[in-house]
């Protein structure tokens, strides 16, 4: 676990560094260092820390303990702004320049050329804009708005930026997720050439490909601490797997200890077929199918297309190609009522965001949905509602002051079964379930497996996703695996295993 | 010890908001009724409670429409301007009847609301901007309809501001009624649940198979009859249809009493009655301030620290 030595001397450290936010602790006094001239990718799964540490050593947060050297001396950043005076300069996933200004001033943005009079000097900045941006690919007028430049176009504006900023250190957050092959081939090679100038870079990614392909060595991040970190030739893939997913190989044989029951075999038509389903960058040709009465787990890490995929059978992602049907009926694409009619349900991954209404109720909440379905010419029938909801708060066991109290003022738990109730009282053929036990405690955990291993009894057909192995692999029956937005492989019966699935995932089934 | 006290403080204070923000602003109103029931001469006429009410009823129909539009996390600048087309309509089309009238300006209100509501929910221009440009188009259009000011006689829409039913103003009964509607609309159908579940959180709405385009479109839709309908009312108590001036500056009055009212900008939640009860606190507020013989630029203020105390109480929400 100890360090190997860093190639060229640390360009850029973080010692011991603390960062506790109200009820988690996102960076438990890691230690990080980024040598000159190297690629160094940083990996792990969703909140390992990965952003938290980005964060603190471009000046976004302060630390709470540790300290942070650049080039040798202890530095305390205020404010990104000074991180990329200082030459750390930072490509955010999602774009973090300003979308209503010209492109040209988005290069120069903080840094633009001035003319005598100490006014900037549009002309000039326009005519070197336009060159250096030739430079990337990126064709179009700089005067135009960033906002209306394809995503690709607007990293590869970032990506100049940041390069142009004299930057010596220059960290990547998941830069290839929105580019075109060609993007991704310049963006490769502004590496190799940052690279040969003796500037570092730090490179957060997914995709096993780049990262073999570019990073010298690797920091793995687990719950805020550092797993692993060393030169990443030496790392085997399926090695680096499961340091990022924290499962011990010798240990994945050792006895579950989550709450699903055995395996349910079912041998009836799928009740889901999903066929092609493919969106530019995000989904290629996903196929899959559930039987009745059948838990299928899709595996895959962050970025995988995982949510994505079902997202697309709830008709919530509108595809450029790909057939949805249920029972053999096709589902009219890209309507979330359609789907919902066909009997289709989602549960999504963000809670907060994408499922509760925080402003209303636990009863409101649970019958949202159905609430067309309890009611007559346009009235709602309260004593109906009031059935509906009086049922599912009993068998989910939802613990409220009662059905009246707000669900923002409820547990993780507790909402996620309201949300729970909110589709199982829509009778569903399809439950789609997008990490349905993220972030809530273990005895609701225990009680939302037992629920949907008990549905899946009652002939439901259920697609469970996951990114705790052991829930994935106890709970399914077949596991779909994912990666890059296609299906990379698929396992059933005993080979629904932690260690296979993971080997999918490293791709080292692939030849 | 220190402690358990300040706790037990800052408890009681979040209590007190809390309070506040339920019953706040039936308790400023009982308030203010009192002190003018004891201090003002002549508070207590019947006359005066008939001209305050005239004056405020189409000030809580188009607020009623205002709720149900911030309910979706949006607003509505258009309905003045509605108000101003309604009046022009009404006085072009009095030749074909009263009736026929008043059904096409209610129609010209919920096509203005159409517009608004289909650049919001289908084009996705952000509602202050696309109601702010029906704001100034439909004002104007207004005035192309009916450049000047005109006076009418027709006998239907003079009793419509001027009569009364058992003594109770005609206008004030139909803001009385529209109100009960609104209110059934909002607590009893499931367009008005699926209203708060749209301003409460649209992606989960979304998620969930709500149509979040009709329910948006038709709030939109309703905001520009109930602000055509106030715009009738305010012409036949005119006896004069005057596009020019009519109904400036009613979305901010409308706007004012829904926030005062306890309904939240953020969406999610639409309070009828808090609504009527905003809105008449402004109007006893600025009657009380004039009878006191005070100037209207007190009235202003009086009512800016009411506003602000209302957006206080509102942003201590958790």
């Amino acid at each position: 676990m100890s360090g190997s030595p860093v190639p060229g001397g640390p360009v850029l450290e973080a010692d011991g560094a603390l960062k506790v936010f109200p009820g988690v602790t996102a960076l438990d006094r890691i230690s990080f260092a980024l040598g000159q001239g190297e690629v160094h990718a940083l990996v792990g799964e969703n909140g390992a820390g990965k952003s938290t540490l980005i964060k603190v050593l471009t000046g976004v947060y302060r630390l709470d303990a540790g300290e942070i050297r650049y080039r040798g001396e202890r530095v305390e950043f205020a404010s990104p702004l000074e991180a990329q005076r200082a030459g750390i300069s930072t490509i955010y996933q999602e774009v973090n320049l300003v979308p209503q200004m010209s492109v040209a001033r988005n290069l120069f943005l903080g840094r633009e050329p001035r003319s005598r009079f100490g006014l900037i000097d549009f002309a000039g900045m326009r005519e070197r804009a336009s060159e250096i941006l030739r430079g990337y690919g990126v064709r179009s007028d700089v005067r135009r708005p960033l906002g209306s430049l394809g995503l690709g176009a607007q990293q590869m504006v970032a990506l100049a930026r940041a390069v142009q900023a004299d930057a010596r250190v220059v960290i990547m957050d998941e830069p290839t997720s929105s580019l075109e092959p060609r993007e991704v081939d310049k963006l490769f090679r502004t590496i190799a050439e940052l690279k040969e100038q003796g500037r570092s870079v730090v490179y957060v990614s997914h995709r096993m490909e780049e990262l073999y392909r570019l990073c010298d060595r690797v920091t793995v991040l687990r719950d805020g601490r550092v797993v692993h970190t060393g030169p990443l030739a030496e790392l085997e893939r399926l090695r680096l797997i499961s340091l990022m997913l924290g499962r011990n190989l010798a240990e994945v044989a050792a006895e579950g200890l989550t709450k699903f029951g055995g395996r349910h075999h079912s041998h009836a038509a799928p009740v889901l077929r999903a066929t092609g389903l493919s969106r530019r960058h995000v989904l290629d040709g996903v196929s899959l199918a559930v039987r009745p009465g059948e838990i299928v787990g899709l595996g895959g890490l962050l970025g995988s297309g995982r949510s994505e995929t079902a997202k697309a059978i709830a008709g919530a992602l509108p595809l450029d190609s790909g057939e949805v049907a249920v029972a053999e009926k096709p589902v009219p694409g890209g309507s979330v009522a359609a789907a919902i009619r066909a009997g289709i349900n989602l549960l999504p991954e963000d809670r907060k965001a994408e499922g509760i209404i925080p402003t209303l109720s636990v009863r409101e909440n649970i019958v949202l949905a159905a609430l067309p379905r309890l009611s007559r010419a346009g009235i709602v029938s309260e004593g109906d509602v009031d059935r509906v909801v009086e049922t599912f708060m009993r068998r989910l066991r939802i613990k409220a002051a009662g059905p009246g109290q707000r669900v923002a003022e409820l547990s993780g738990g507790n909402q996620q079964k309201v949300l729970l109730a909110r589709w199982m009282a829509m009778n569903p053929k399809v439950l789609l379930l997008d990490e349905p036990t993220r972030g809530i405690d273990v005895g609701a955990k225990a009680e939302v497996q037992t629920l949907i291993d008990e549905l899946a009894k009652e002939g439901l057909a259920v697609l469970l996703i996951s990114s705790d192995l052991e829930e994935l692999v106890e709970g399914s029956d077949r596991v779909v695996v994912l990666r890059d937005g296609a299906v990379v492989g698929e396992l059933s019966g005993a080979e629904v295993t932690e260690e296979k699935i993971m080997a999918a995932i490293a791709g080292e089934n692939d030849d | 010890m220190t402690d358990t006290v300040l706790r037990r403080g800052a408890a009681g204070r979040t209590r007190v908001i809390a309070w506040l923000q339920e019953y706040g602003v039936y308790a400023a109103v009982v308030t203010l009724f009192a002190f003018n029931a004891v201090f003002t001469p002549h508070f207590l006429a019947v006359d005066n409670f008939r001209t305050q009410l005239v004056q405020v009823a189409p000030i809580v129909i188009v607020a009623l429409g205002m709720a149900l539009v911030i309910g979706t996390e949006g607003v509505d600048l258009s309905v003045g301007s509605v108000m101003a087309l309604a009046s022009a309509v009404v006085a072009l089309y009095l030749g074909y009847g009263a009736l026929p009238a008043i059904a096409m300006a209610v129609l010209a209100g919920a096509l203005i609301g159409g517009a608004g509501g289909a650049l919001v929910a289908v084009v996705g221009v952000q509602p202050i901007v696309a109601t702010l440009a029906l704001l100034v188009g439909v004002r104007g259009l207004a005035n192309v309809f009916l450049p000047q000011l005109r006076e009418f006689t027709n006998p239907t829409l003079v009793a419509l501001g001027s009569d009364s039913l058992a003594g109770v103003p005609i206008v004030v009964i139909v803001a009385v009624v529209l109100t009960a509607a609104v209110a059934f609309l909002v607590k009893r159908t499931t367009f008005g649940r699926q209203l708060v579940a749209v301003g409460g959180n649209r992606e989960a709405s979304r998620l969930s198979g709500l149509p979040v385009r009709r329910v948006l479109l038709t709030v939109y839709v309703l905001s520009g009859m109930l602000a055509a309908v106030a715009g009738v009312l305010a012409t036949s108590r005119l006896q004069a249809s005057d596009p020019t001036s009519l109904g400036l500056f009613m979305e901010l009055s409308a706007i004012t009493a829904v926030v005062v009212g306890g309904t939240p900008l953020t969406g999610g939640r639409v309070r009828v009655l808090g609504t009527v009860m905003g809105a008449l606190l402004m109007q006893l507020l600025q009657a009380t301030l004039i009878k006191h013989n005070l100037p209207q630029s007190w009235t202003q203020m009086a009512q800016a620290v009411i506003i602000l105390a209302a957006v206080y109480a509102a942003r201590e929400r958790r």
